[in-house]
């Protein structure tokens, strides 16, 4: 007679999957006017799982046969998915109303999205593992396409989907060659054979055909082809939605996974990070340079970012993964106030997505250009915004492990990075406006703008919970 | 064993020519087909192996759903798959040096193929005593030790019927639809009408 | 094991091995005995007396891809049943309410789908 398993600590993902039920059903019996009513019942449903997870996260708890666990580092990044997705819910209400493109499915999908990533965030399993990140995927490619009469928006949902299926086979073939060669796809018990000292070349295989798969979900060089032109072709409140919570849980995903099953192998996937990382901080900074588009542009600096949280991981070490998790928390909070500015970007009641288009921003919309400025200072990490916080605790953690070249390309490359920051800069105050953007702003953008540029100028006042957070949260990987 | 060793090779050799068709077939609906033609025999290998349950659900699902899906898929999209087909000697090249760096990454894999002296011991689950049929043996795990999987892949099956209908469902203007509640409850008083008609008077 | 197992599809393979030699022998003796005189109007394409108005190889409309990937959806469902119903006396009432719930999931997906009129053809 088998047992009920212990729920609890899956209880928010089971809080959001059900919601994301009856949130569908409620649509479809009330049509598609409802939408605003359940994308704020969305919000509210993502709040309540945030709040579960602060309620169930605690000491460390694998549940579910083992292919689930629950621990602090979880419960950090799984809040940080669930602030991600509910403000760029908000933020992208406004924008779907007056796109047409306002349907019950969008804030569906965005919950069943998010629940997939809090699934990846808990996997302690290879399988458990690749099921969330189907899930999170399969939604993501939906939305992705979403404004199915646009050419654009289909292509980049298409294109997500073939890159997106290619990296899930990629991770498929490398979990059957670890699990052919340790014999478990368990975590815990990875980690235990690993650390018996037995690794072969095929294993070693193995985890680079996972690591390659990952990397795909992360954006990471060599796997960054598809962000620019999924980016650019999706809807912008869609752009908004990939830049920040998927980021956050494949990043929460590939830091546990290489620190728990793979912490004795240190030495051979530091490689991999360190290339990784080196190629997205160049590429990011180098690439943007030529960009007239605005969400490409957002494309190549969150592969550059991406970079950045990685040198983090290079280190490998509890210092190395507060710097990853700190930064992608402030990260967050920039991306989401960038985005929410260009949400705003409206001309003649058309979206525009041209950087030229914001050229005299700061006469007529002065306090939207402060906060773009402020966020475009703090993505080039120009102290003393938070972003310069972020990019200091990842470097250190680099140095401590005496990842020195590393280290010094990530500083290079975020002084070329600040070239295209600032540019954005100088077209909102030097150059005269072409044709004005429009005043009306919604107030939900307006309350989002002010709070995240506050925070980003501001954070270095009281930086220690969210540092303290961090630093809890990174010392319950090491734990054991 | 001369019988099931018969059988394999059978099974295999139109396994591998069925596959070699599908990838050349000039006609794209015979390339469907002989799909069809693989997935029939690699379902027999399977059963060769004992795995009947593998075998029954690549019948169904592969060859009864989703063969059907790529049979409309390629009609659906209309691609003329000889214009597409042209290039294969320009790619050639780089396709095969992709394959054969590949193959050579297999060969290496096999050579150091070193298993964990733990990796034995830590499976999941022992493997069930003969007289237990394989569907039944999955049975007794994928339900309760591996819900979590097992509602999960609910879960994704659930998001795919949301992702179909949202992207390819339209809304045709102007349809008459036959409306059952209306047509049964129409009385025959609300329809028919009896008019005296006077002779040669016309209506 | 092994030998228990070609025993219980001995049936099928023979009968395999019988319909390939009976088609076989069709074909082959059409092949071989019918007479063979090939001419351009007895070979083209033949539409109830008329010439082919065009192409067979047509469009087709998105809606029939729409009603296979449902019907795929679903029967992935129904396969999951059959482990199920086998192993059911073995994994008790939880075993049987983790596939009610499996099947409420998709049995909301169903209500979208009518709800929506994804199953009507117009």
């Amino acid at each position: 007679m088998a047992q009920v398993p212990n729920l609890i600590p899956a209880l928010p993902e089971i809080f959001l999957a059900v919601a994301a039920m009856a949130l569908l059903m409620l649509g479809v019996f009330r049509g598609d006017g409802s939408t605003r009513l359940v994308s704020w019942l969305s919000v509210a449903a993502l709040v309540v799982a945030g709040g579960l997870v602060l309620a169930v996260g605690g000491p460390r708890e694998v549940t579910l046969s083992g292919l689930f666990v629950m621990d602090r580092f979880g419960v950090f990044m799984k809040l940080l998915v669930l602030l991600g997705s509910a403000l760029t819910l908000i933020l992208s209400m406004t924008y779907v109303e007056r796109e047409q493109m306002s349907r019950v499915e969008y804030p569906v999908l965005i919950v069943l999205s998010t629940t997939g990533m809090l699934m990846m965030v808990s996997a302690n399993d290879l399988i458990s593992l690749y099921v969330g990140l189907e899930t999170q995927s399969l939604a993501a490619y939906v939305i992705a396409a979403f404004r199915r009469d646009s050419a654009r928006s289909s292509e980049a949902g298409l294109k997500y989907f073939v890159l997106g299926a290619l990296s899930s086979g990629m991770l498929l073939y490398g979990s059957s060659l670890v699990y052919g060669f340790a014999g478990s796809t368990g975590f815990d018990r990875l980690a235990a054979v690993l650390a018996a000292g037995s690794v072969s070349t095929g294993l070693l295989v193995g985890l680079v055909f996972v690591a390659a798969g990952v990397a795909f979900k992360l954006s990471a060089v060599p796997f960054h082809m598809w962000t620019p032109d999924v980016y650019e072709g999706s809807p912008t409140s869609v752009t908004a939605f990939f830049a920040v919570a998927p980021k956050v849980a494949a990043v929460a995903l590939f830091v546990r996974l290489l620190i728990e099953p793979f912490g004795s192998l240190v030495e051979q996937w530091r490689q991999i990070v360190w290339f990784m990382s080196v190629g997205s901080m160049l590429l990011g900074s180098f690439a943007a340079i030529g960009q007239s588009n605005i969400k490409r542009l957002m494309a190549y600096s969150s592969i550059g970012h991406v970079g950045y949280a990685l040198v983090g991981l290079a280190a490998g070490s509890e210092l190395g993964v507060r710097g990853v998790m700190f930064y992608l928390a402030i990260y967050i909070f920039m991306n989401i106030g960038a985005f929410a500015v260009i949400l705003c970007m409206r001309q003649n009641g058309r979206a525009v997505e041209g950087i030229q288009d914001l050229s005299g921003l700061s006469k007529s919309h002065p306090m939207l250009a402060l906060a773009m400025a402020i966020f475009m200072f703090s993505m080039a990490g120009i102290p003393p915004n938070a972003g310069f916080f972020a990019k200091l605790f990842v470097f250190q953690a680099a140095i401590e492990a005496q990842l020195y070249v590393l280290a010094v390309i990530g500083v290079l490359s975020s002084v070329v990075g600040a070239y295209y920051y600032l540019r954005i800069v100088k077209v909102m105050y030097f150059d005269d406006a072409v044709e004005p953007l429009d005043r009306a702003i919604p107030a939900e953008s307006r309350v989002l703008v002010a709070a995240t540029a506050l925070f980003t100028l501001l954070f270095f006042f009281v930086p220690a919970p969210l540092l303290e957070g961090a630093a809890n949260a990174a010392s319950s990987l090491f734990a054991g | 064993m001369i019988v099931q060793g018969l059988a394999f090779y059978m099974f295999a050799a139109i396994l591998v020519a069925s596959a070699v068709m599908v990838i050349s077939a000039r006609n794209p609906v015979h390339s469907v087909l002989f799909l069809i033609l693989s997935f029939f025999n690699a379902a027999g290998l399977f059963i060769l192996i004992g795995a009947e349950f593998v075998a029954m659900i690549l019948v169904i699902v592969y060859v009864g759903a989703v063969a059907v899906l790529f049979l409309f898929v390629v009609m659906m999209l209309d691609i003329d798959f000889r214009a597409l087909r042209s290039g294969l000697l320009r790619y050639l090249p780089i396709g095969g040096t992709v394959g054969l760096i590949l193959l050579v990454e297999l060969a290496v894999v096999l050579g150091a193929w070193a298993v964990a002296p733990e990796a034995t011991t830590g499976v999941a689950a022992p493997l069930p005593p003969p007289e237990i049929t394989n569907t039944r043996a999955i049975g007794q795990l994928i339900y309760t030790q591996y819900v979590y999987l097992f509602q999960a892949s609910g879960l994704i099956l659930f998001i795919a019927m949301i992702g179909a209908i949202v992207l390819t469902l339209r809304e045709r203007e102007g349809v008459r639809r036959q409306n059952i509640t209306r047509q049964v409850s129409r009385r025959r008083e609300e329809v028919v009408a009896v008019r005296k008609v006077p002779t040669r008077g016309g209506v | 094991m092994t030998n228990l197992l070609v025993v219980e599809y001995l049936p099928i393979l023979i009968f395999l091995a019988i319909s390939v030699a009976i088609s076989a022998i069709m074909v082959g003796a059409s092949f071989l005995v019918a007479k063979q005189n090939p001419d351009p109007e007895k070979v083209s394409a033949f539409e109830c007396g008329f010439e082919a108005f065009d192409d067979a190889r047509r469009k087709f409309d998105v809606r029939f891809y729409l009603v296979s990937i449902l019907f795929i959806i679903f029967d992935l469902e129904v396969a999951f049943l059959f482990p199920w119903a086998v192993s059911l006396g073995d994994i008790g009432m939880f075993g049987f309410w983790s596939m009610v719930v499996f099947l409420g999931i998709l049995t909301v997906g169903f209500i979208y789908e009518w709800k929506k009129g994804a199953l009507e053809w117009e």
